[in-house]
């Protein structure tokens, strides 16, 4: 089966964009990828918009991005599936390239969050969890985290200052990146200090709601070698599920459905967890990034805590996660994260990350989860 | 009259509507497959192991073992007044798991993973419409319909008020 590769890649920076609309942001990431690629505009035969759509005025989202874009009458749909829409949006143009229908394919991840009002933001997040048996007590998508994060130091010993590790590391790496919400450095015991929000998480072991937009641009493997140099290939791409109620779940202490997505993918890259020399993964909470170290074979179960302590995700440790400052510092405009993750491997494979390079990535990984893992989606990404 | 479950309700249509009447009644229902017997709690309708669609009703003691916590500072809409308030999944004895608020029998302080603990039904009696849900208390702790509420917490739900005490992590 001939390989998928990506041949553009845009990025515009993420936070509050109160300056553009959805699809004018959309417009510069679709333009910078175009750029990137070498590509006139009508060689793209089909976009895939992934966004999440309660979170826009405007609804049925792919429309007014497609005309915007100056796309029509060229094939468009939106894939939604929480916060993983990205990398869905990403999964479906693999399959329709996979499936010969089409050669050229654009991704874009798009959202704007912080246009809701604060009210409208609120009655959101209570009906994160299952509604039936669930929502009625108030529960909030911190509240499900936290609960992992609880059951996680039960079980394994993890600490807060591990949570507030991944905090630190994210924010630090957040500060290098110029497309970032965040860009200052912050210290654990600011990260401890911060005001609770469901405990045992404080502000600072929350991602934050941003704008901003992601495009990746995918081709055949035929047409990739004749458009790129340097493609990058969706070696694996992996993909699971889970029940949205945390009452039907085996364990509260990862994700399955991200372990199930992780075999995948690495089985169809050839791959395993030791190969991967640089990772973004799904961070909204810093006890996920804990334990996507686990879900994703980076450490055995119950050693992130120890993972994060030693320093082994910064550069210069086993396996560098999260170096762009992940959720936490970069933000997380929910569709156009997953898009935001393979924008981020790309460029690291392809040694462009800058001041943030891993020296020597040749295979990269993205975990990119919607909701409290009813969804996940794992790509492994190689270069030739 | 599945409506009527919640402090805030999203599903007032089911097929497992019944569950909010017997909660009313001060019994927590969980639902048994006809054809291969599994049980489910949270009760549901149509079998997931076996797809079967006929279901009985079984009442369960809501006995089981706190599996996981949290107390929420940053309260959604609808649950502003009761913040901040402990939400604990338990695993049943018989089975399955709930998800509930900590209720004013069970001091913060003595909050433990592993601490055995009872799904008890409970009337909210300061609203004039009905309003039903379940809370996690120390076990043998009964409320009949007239007596919802406990002593002193006529204001909230108790388990607004147990959480009230903040936590310390
Ligand atoms: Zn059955």
């Amino acid at each position: 089966m001939s390989r998928v590769g990506i041949v553009g890649i845009g990025h515009t920076a993420f936070g509050r964009r109160s300056d553009a609309t959805v699809q004018e942001l959309a417009f510069d990431a679709f333009a910078e990828a175009l750029h990137d690629a070498g590509l006139e505009r009508d060689a793209v035969d089909a976009s895939v918009i992934a966004a999440v759509p309660e979170y826009h005025k405007q609804r049925s989202l792919a429309g007014v991005v497609q005309e915007y874009l100056g796309l029509c009458p060229k094939p468009t749909w939106l894939v939604e599936v929480a916060c993983a829409s990205g990398s869905a949006a990403i999964r479906t143009a693999w399959l329709a390239i996979r499936a010969g229908v089409h050669d050229v394919v654009a991704v874009i991840g798009c959202q704007k969050m912080t246009e809701l009002e604060t009210a409208e933001v609120l009655a959101l997040m209570g009906r994160v969890g299952e509604v039936q048996w669930e929502s009625c007590f108030g529960t909030t998508f911190p509240a499900y985290y936290a609960m992992f994060a609880r059951r996680h130091m039960h079980e394994f010993g993890t600490r807060p200052e591990h949570l507030n590790g991944v905090a630190v590391k994210n924010h630090h790496y957040g500060a290098l990146n110029p497309l970032a919400m965040f860009r200052k450095e912050i210290t654990a015991e600011k990260a401890a200090a911060s005001d609770p929000v469901a405990s045992p998480f404080h502000v600072y072991d929350c991602c934050a709601n941003a704008d901003g937009a992601a495009c990746v641009i995918l081709a055949s493997e035929s047409r990739a070698r004749e458009m790129s140099t340097r493609p990058v290939w969706l070696a694996g791409m992996g993909c699971g599920s889970d029940s949205m109620s945390v009452l039907r779940r085996p364990h509260l202490t990862g994700l399955p459905s991200a372990e199930r997505a992780a075999a995948e993918a690495y089985a169809m890259a050839g791959v395993g967890p030791r190969d991967i020399k640089v990772a973004d993964v799904h961070d909204c909470f810093t006890i996920a990034e804990i334990m996507a170290y686990e879900d994703l074979g980076f450490c055995a179960k119950g050693e992130g805590g120890r993972f994060i302590a030693e320093r082994e995700s910064y550069i210069g440790g086993r396996l560098p996660v999260n170096v762009d400052g992940g959720l936490k510092a970069k933000g997380h405009p929910i569709g156009a994260t997953g898009v935001s993750m393979t924008y981020e491997i790309a460029k690291q494979l392809r040694g462009d990350a800058g001041e943030r390079q891993v020296p020597g990535a040749d295979v990269g990984l993205t975990h990119n989860v919607g909701g409290i893992g009813q969804y996940c989606f794992v790509q492994v990404l190689a270069r030739d | 009259m599945f409506k009527w479950f919640g402090m805030v309700n999203f599903t007032p249509y089911t097929r497992v509507a019944e569950f909010a009447a017997h909660l009313k009644d001060g019994r927590i229902m969980a639902s048994r497959c006809s054809a291969c017997g599994a049980r489910s709690f949270p009760p549901r309708a149509d079998c997931a192991a076996c797809m079967a669609r006929e279901f009985e009703w079984m009442e369960i003691s809501g006995r089981g073992t706190l599996h996981t916590f949290t107390t929420i500072a940053a309260a959604p809409t609808g649950f502003e007044r009761y913040a901040p308030y402990t939400v604990g999944v338990v695993d049943l004895e018989e089975g399955g798991r709930a998800l509930a608020w900590l209720g004013g029998t069970i001091p913060s302080g003595e909050i433990a993973i592993g601490m055995t603990l009872q799904l008890v039904p409970r009337i909210e009696e300061d609203v004039e419409e009905i309003r039903v849900f379940y809370s996690l208390e120390r076990p043998g702790t009964t409320w009949s319909k007239a007596g919802a509420a406990t002593v002193g917490e006529r204001q909230a739900p108790p388990a607004a008020a147990g959480a009230r005490r903040r936590e310390q992590v």
